[in-house]
């Protein structure tokens, strides 16, 4: 079953919208279990305390809270890894869902909140659940994308309603049954944290032992098979052992958010890791680090929603990857992208002054400020920001007209530093060649040439240049008749 | 060397898809150390004749025989080059990754990669140009570049009998070229290769022999003697009437090819 999932934003939509709706039910229906879930005033000594407790790991519940959701976090990172790798998110997301009424049948039939009768149910649930995808596929021309919405909410509108009528029995309202909702790290037992150890040692185990195997079936499934390799029992054995993960996380993230600490983490490491040996490190990391600090503060704010917190933790190390990442992080482009502006309205500055100088015919060695702002089609203050620019990397220097007539104000003029004189020569040398070329080479016309020439005159390098100079050999003269500044005349100093 | 058995044998295979025949009545014998290159029009079951020898989609009747074996055991002497676009390229692998992939069969389950596995991708690499990218991400590759990785993992297999599905779809010339040379230099080894390629105008320079396919085998046999215009306009049809002209006039097709190549430049 290959488990394609182009369509994945109408899914992803349709699995939002479909939390909405029930959500919107279950907000009608159980209005004592999100009461359950509000913070019990604020104690502002108390957080410190509660702050200083969950820090010095001294209570035994604190140390099952912190070592369960970090242990969940790097097993729920790593097998993430795969899920996100293999293209198989709203899988995640539709087995944590299904699992729900398997939860609530395993209370119904231990009449208690039994680990073991719960597991039993949710595995029960959660392969139900991926069988009835299974035969939606084979039998039916529903796409896989629809096919994981209808089962995901499907199940889990079930699961509601069975939960609902728990709450309402005699043994159901101590149950403790809505922490899978949301997850509440507090209700971490021992025993569950057995569960998680046992998940988190199983993948580690499974990853260990097959990790070639999981890298060629997911990278090149065809080539797999090509070697004889079983990649259909792999992807089962991962499947099998996903909703192991799930299922011992539920009690930490909660049903709804659990496919996010599987998700976020390891697309956050899709970001930074080239192999798949760091993205599993990374992913791991951060799905600790996330579980940390979502249970920190869920412990803060005393039964406040752990899967929430966690899933904002995680999100916003995601933000935080995405700004702030080498090499195509946003924030890496936005000072790149500024910076490249800057040297392309430094060089059209210094091109415009070398026109107004050619205009001249060489005759003078600084330009009115006026005419510079007529070549550069600029404002006063925008073009004073220019020259300032210029003459700070040293290329030019403003100074006063000592000639201007008596009675005005001083004229400002603006010269060129040797610097800047080559550097301008450059530019216009790029500029000239390239429509040269255009018109020679590639037989354009010569007045479709310009605009071409202004954006690539800034990005042609130096080798290419000598490339060009050696095609059209060393000529003299652009496609307008103006001179093209060469070698000589730029180590010379001057023109004309 | 001295195999009694033929690298691949195929007798009256025949694989339809939902009652229609795409492969029908298909005999052939590869002798080893040939250059095959399999070609065909559009929907001639140029890539159902792969996968039905990869033993991915199952024969209506007939039989495949890899050295005299059985697909499902015989695969594993085949170095398989499925087409680029099967891949995810953003997969969290670099260049070196991949080529060790090739020696999976070589290793089998629980065994680490060692030295010699990666002295041999090195030097696969290098066959392709490759080597000073060994450490690239995969997806910052260009088109053609990917495709010469997916051939030094064909190499580091080290199988005796290769198959390789359009791996001169979307590559630029050079690479083309260099893929070619490696394919000759393969066979001059005594490697079997079976190529299935979609450009008429190049299969005559590139292939020793060449199958002829549509739906049916057409011809099999050495390129001379099957690149004929009668035989290819019988496995075009009447869909490419130029055909006959382009047999006569392949000496100019390298011309025509060079200028092509300096406009992309």
């Amino acid at each position: 079953m290959k488990l394609g999932l182009e369509n994945f934003h109408f899914a992803g939509g349709f699995s939002v919208i479909s939390k909405i709706l029930l959500g919107g039910v279950f907000t009608l229906l159980l209005p004592q279990v999100l009461s359950a879930e509000q913070i019990r005033g604020p104690e502002s000594i108390e957080f410190f305390d509660r702050a200083m407790r969950f820090f010095e790991m001294r209570d035994h519940s604190v140390r099952v809270v912190a070592l369960g959701s970090v242990l969940i976090g790097i097993s729920c990172g790593m097998m993430g890894s795969y899920v996100v790798t293999r293209k198989l998110s709203l899988f995640g997301d539709t087995l944590s869902h299904a699992v729900l009424p398997g939860i609530a049948i395993g209370f119904l039939w231990a009449e208690s909140k039994d680990n073991l009768a719960l597991l039993l149910g949710a595995s029960f649930a959660g392969f139900l659940g991926v069988a009835c995808i299974s035969l939606l596929k084979k039998f039916t021309k529903i796409s896989q994308d629809s096919a994981l919405g209808i089962v995901l909410s499907g199940f889990y509108a079930v699961g509601i309603c069975m939960l609902t009528r728990i709450q309402k029995m005699d043994f159901g309202n101590q149950s403790g049954l809505d922490t899978y909702l949301f997850g509440q790290v507090s209700a971490l037992s021992t025993n569950d944290l057995i569960g998680v150890c046992a998940s988190l040692v199983l993948i580690t185990l499974f990853i260990t032992l097959n990790y070639k195997e999981l890298l060629i079936s997911g990278f090149d499934p065809e080539y797999a098979r090509s070697v004889r390799l079983p990649a259909d029992i792999l992807q089962y054995l991962l499947w099998a052992l996903l909703a192991f993960c799930v299922i011992t996380s539920l009690q930490v993230v909660g049903v709804i958010l659990a496919s996010a600490l599987l998700i976020i983490p390891a697309a956050s490491a899709s970001l930074l890791a080239k192999r798949m040996s760091s993205y599993l490190c990374i992913a791991a990391s951060l799905g600790a680090i996330s579980g940390l600090v979502g249970a920190f503060l869920s412990f803060l704010g005393e039964r406040l929603p752990t899967g929430p917190l966690i899933v904002l933790t995680a999100s916003f190390l995601f933000l935080l990857i995405l700004v702030f990442r080498p090499h195509h992080g946003i924030l890496v482009c936005w000072v790149k992208s500024r910076l490249q502006s800057h040297r392309i309205a430094m060089e059209n500055t210094l091109k415009a002054i070398y026109q107004v100088i050619e205009r001249h015919n060489f005759s003078e060695t600084s330009i009115r400020m006026e005419e510079l702002m007529q070549r550069r089609n600029l404002g006063s203050g925008e073009c004073m920001k220019e020259v300032n620019r210029l003459s700070r990397s040293g290329f030019a220097t403003a100074s006063l007209d000592p000639h201007s007539p008596s009675g005005l104000p001083p004229e400002k003029r603006v010269s060129l530093t040797p610097k800047g004189w080559e550097y301008a020569c450059r530019i216009v040398r790029n500029h000239r060649l390239w429509e040269l070329y255009l018109t020679n080479e590639a037989r354009y016309a010569p007045d479709h040439v310009h605009e071409d020439a202004e954006k690539i005159e800034h990005v042609l390098g130096e080798e290419t240049i000598r490339e060009l100079e050696r095609i059209l050999s060393n000529p003299r003269r652009d496609p307008h008749g103006k001179l093209i500044p060469s070698l000589v005349d730029i180590e010379r100093g001057w023109l004309g | 060397m001295n195999n009694p058995h033929k690298p691949l044998e195929i007798h009256d295979l025949t694989v339809s898809y939902q009652r229609k025949p795409v492969l029908y009545g298909i005999d052939l014998e590869i002798e080893e150390g040939s250059l095959v290159g399999v070609i065909g029009p559009n929907g001639a079951g140029k890539s159902t004749l792969v996968k039905t020898i990869m033993n991915m989609v199952k024969p209506n009747g007939g039989y495949v025989k890899i050295f005299g074996r059985a697909p499902k055991a015989g695969i594993s002497r085949i170095g398989y080059v499925p087409q680029r676009e099967t891949v995810d390229w953003d997969f969290p692998v670099t260049v070196m990754d991949v080529v060790l992939m090739g020696r999976y069969g070589h290793l089998g389950w629980l065994r680490k990669i060692g030295e010699t596995d990666r002295r041999i991708a090195c030097e696969c690499l290098e066959q392709v140009h490759m080597l000073p990218y060994a450490n690239r991400q995969i997806g910052n590759l260009s088109g053609g570049q990917q495709q010469r990785v997916f051939l030094a993992r064909a190499l580091a297999q080290e199988s005796s009998l290769y198959l390789m599905d359009e791996p001169f779809a979307g590559v630029d010339a050079v690479t083309e070229k260099t893929i070619v040379s490696i394919l000759k230099e393969m066979r001059d080894r005594g490697k079997t290769l079976v190529i299935v390629h979609h450009d008429l105008a190049s299969a005559r320079e590139y292939f020793d022999h060449l199958l002829l396919l549509n739906m049916r085998k057409v011809a099999y046999g050495k390129t001379e003697e099957v690149f004929k215009p009668d035989l290819l306009q019988k496995t075009y049809g009447g869909r490419l009437s130029i055909l006959s002209d382009m047999a006569s006039k392949s000496a100019g097709v390298r011309v025509i090819e060079k200028e092509a190549y300096f406009t992309e430049k």
